[in-house]
């Protein structure tokens, strides 16, 4: 026993006093709740409004066409009416003209995107892959008409119209390559979407395939693997459902793209099923008509606006049922 | 050496290890020409030359351990043995593998095939995300292997000592199985497709006692058709599975730069009995690392 005691360790100062029902805990954490969660309930309540105002201002239009009647009819003839609906409202040329240059930019930019993401990921030397990957990133940045322009300008005179004439001729017998090129069209409007899609998908499939697991691709290349093997039957199976999210985003934007396809579409109020025609998207004709638009008008342009709020859920909840029923069968841990 | 000659065997002296890892102490004798002749091997990552000058041979049939500290370059070395390396970007390797005889690293050697015959076995237990049987028939079928699948799944399957737990589930997903049961299949993925030398990367690191004994089990039966190669932070286990152990450490040299080099290799039990080096006595002493 040591006779000189050591100085008693004296109590931290800052030791808390007070009962234990005042802590800042018992206030701050339930003000944060209910502030995030009135963010959240915002927007959805945006979101109804939206809904809840378009339909109601597009009613009288469904009323007198009937909702498939609107949706599939091939005839737009406007009315010039304030009180009621004169005219005959089929959105199909518009239905068309999204579904179709959405699908033709998906079908582009997905393999694309998937093909530039394994090169930036797998491929590129390290000191190229990083610059790239920001090159490709900076494109996501570029302003949709400035595609359209360039699509417009250059790239369809100079590269697709070439091009779309030599595919005529190779497969001018099959209904969607039927003649004649008249330059702006379904397919022109549908290549540049592919190209103003691609940055962005191109991003999300490289993050995706960036964190895939490194062990499973070293297990398959001691395997024996090459590295094409370790791609398509390790790095894309589990990247699956990523991709799918990546087109879905791709497709939103495709969807809803304005300008550009405005610009390169065409424009006419009729649809064909070739390629090579001329039409309107839904939001491209929303946005040529709206400014000289009459109150008849305007209504049947809500309808549009409705139609392709729909296609788009449509199109989401689709993907969606895709990925979870594949990710069941596959077991899938990431759905 | 003779089957006797096991009384230096530190394993001996382990209470823990049991009656049933006896058998263990048995020495095969190596036999024939080497099957890695290693010389003059350096492991270059960009201006780094993390690993300088290690030579050794590894026999077949044998169980040959690396063991030593960490960042000792002992995984590094095991990787250049199937040419993993390739797969690090930056890393060069200066020196000569041979493997029986023939220069791993010839330009017109194929990294494909060398790993086809050198499989590997990582740390953590890495199944692919698919069925049990998926897993096994992978390898095959990349390989494009002729013959039964069924058959060359479930001999894979039992030669890994896993075919009793699992055969009435060769459908589940692999995920679904233990970990040690994960490194089983990932031992009986890598035996399907018939591979002369089985490398282990530290197998058991991330597995519980009881599965660690079950895998060193299996090491020793497989020893009779494959050659392995294991690195080990566990000394114990190199004790016990191995015939042969190299000893590696890290060092500084005059530039101030850490680099892993081989101390000493030589047969198990003189290791951990009578090693020639001081550094090698102090980590099996557990004095360092």
């Amino acid at each position: 026993m040591p006779t000189e005691a050591p100085e008693a360790p004296q109590a931290p100062e800052e030791r808390p006093r007070g009962t234990l029902t005042s802590g800042r805990g018992r206030l701050a954490d339930p003000i944060f709740k209910w502030v995030v969660a009135g963010c959240g309930t915002l927007v959805l309540i945006i979101l109804a409004l939206m809904v809840i105002r378009t339909t109601a201002e597009a009613w009288p239009v469904f009323a007198k066409e009937g909702f498939f009647g609107f949706l599939f009819g091939e005839e737009w003839t406007s009315g010039d009416s304030r009180t009621e609906i004169t005219g005959t409202y089929g959105a199909w040329p518009f239905i068309y003209g999204t579904l179709i240059t959405a699908a033709i930019a998906i079908v582009i930019a997905l393999p694309l995107s998937i093909m530039v993401a394994v090169y930036l990921t797998h491929m590129a030397p390290t000191r190229l892959a990083k610059p790239l990957s920001y090159t490709v990133e900076l494109l996501a940045a570029v302003p949709s008409v400035i595609f359209g322009l360039w699509g417009l300008h250059w790239f369809l005179p100079n590269v697709m119209r070439p091009f779309f004439e030599w595919l005529e001729g190779l497969l001018g017998w099959f209904f969607l390559f039927e003649g004649p090129v008249l330059g702006v069209g379904y397919l022109p409007a549908g290549i540049v979407l592919a190209i103003m899609i691609l940055p962005i998908m191109t991003a999300i499939v490289r993050e995706v395939i960036v964190v895939q697991p490194l062990d499973q691709q070293m297990a398959s290349y001691a395997l024996g693997s090459t590295r094409w093997e370790v791609i398509t039957k390790v790095v894309l199976p589990s990247s699956f459902s990523g991709i799918v999210a990546a087109a879905m985003l791709g497709m939103g934007r495709a969807l809803g793209e304005t300008i550009a396809v405005l610009m390169l579409i065409g424009g006419s109020q009729s649809w064909g099923a070739s390629l090579f025609g001329t039409g309107s998207s839904m939001a491209s004709h929303i946005a040529a008509t709206f400014g000289e638009a009459n109150p008849e008008t305007r209504t049947a342009l809500m309808a549009i606006g409705v139609a392709l709020f729909l296609v788009t859920m449509v199109i989401n909840i689709l993907a969606r049922v895709i990925v979870w029923r594949l990710g069941q069968t596959k077991g899938d841990a990431a759905v | 050496m003779s089957a006797s000659n096991t009384t230096a065997n530190p394993r001996d002296a382990e209470p823990g290890a049991g009656p049933d890892t006896a058998a263990h102490g048995r020495k095969r004798p190596a036999s024939g020409e080497p099957v890695f002749e290693v010389s003059d091997l350096s492991i270059v990552y960009g201006t780094n030359r993390a690993v300088r000058d290690v030579n050794l041979k590894v026999d077949p049939q044998q169980i040959t351990a690396m063991i030593g500290p960490s960042g000792c370059g002992k995984s590094t070395v095991l990787r250049t043995l199937n040419r993993m390396n390739d797969l690090i970007p930056g890393a060069r390797v200066e020196g000569r593998v041979t493997y029986h005889g023939e220069d791993l690293y010839a330009p017109e050697v194929d990294p494909i095939e060398v790993r086809r015959r050198i499989g590997m076995v990582f740390q953590k237990p890495n199944p692919f995300p698919k069925s049990i049987y998926d897993n096994v028939a992978y390898g095959p079928r990349i390989n494009g292997m002729r013959g039964n699948m069924d058959e060359i799944v479930e001999r894979s399957l039992v030669k890994a000592a896993l075919w009793e737990e699992v055969k009435d589930k060769l459908k589940d997903n692999a995920f679904a199985l233990s970990g040690g049961q994960q490194q089983r299949l990932c031992i009986a993925r890598t035996i399907a497709v018939n591979p002369e030398v089985i490398l282990m990367d530290e197998p058991c690191s991330a597995l519980d006692p009881i599965a660690t004994l079950k895998i060193e089990d299996l090491m020793y039966e497989l020893a009779s058709e494959y050659t392995i190669v294991i690195v080990t932070h566990n000394m114990q286990q190199a004790a016990r599975v191995s015939d042969r152990t190299a000893f590696f450490t890290a060092s500084v040299d005059e530039a101030g730069d850490r680099f892993g080099n081989l101390v000493e290799y030589d047969e198990t039990s003189t290791i951990f009995s009578r090693p020639a080096d001081q550094r090698t006595e102090d980590y099996i002493a557990g004095r360092f690392g």
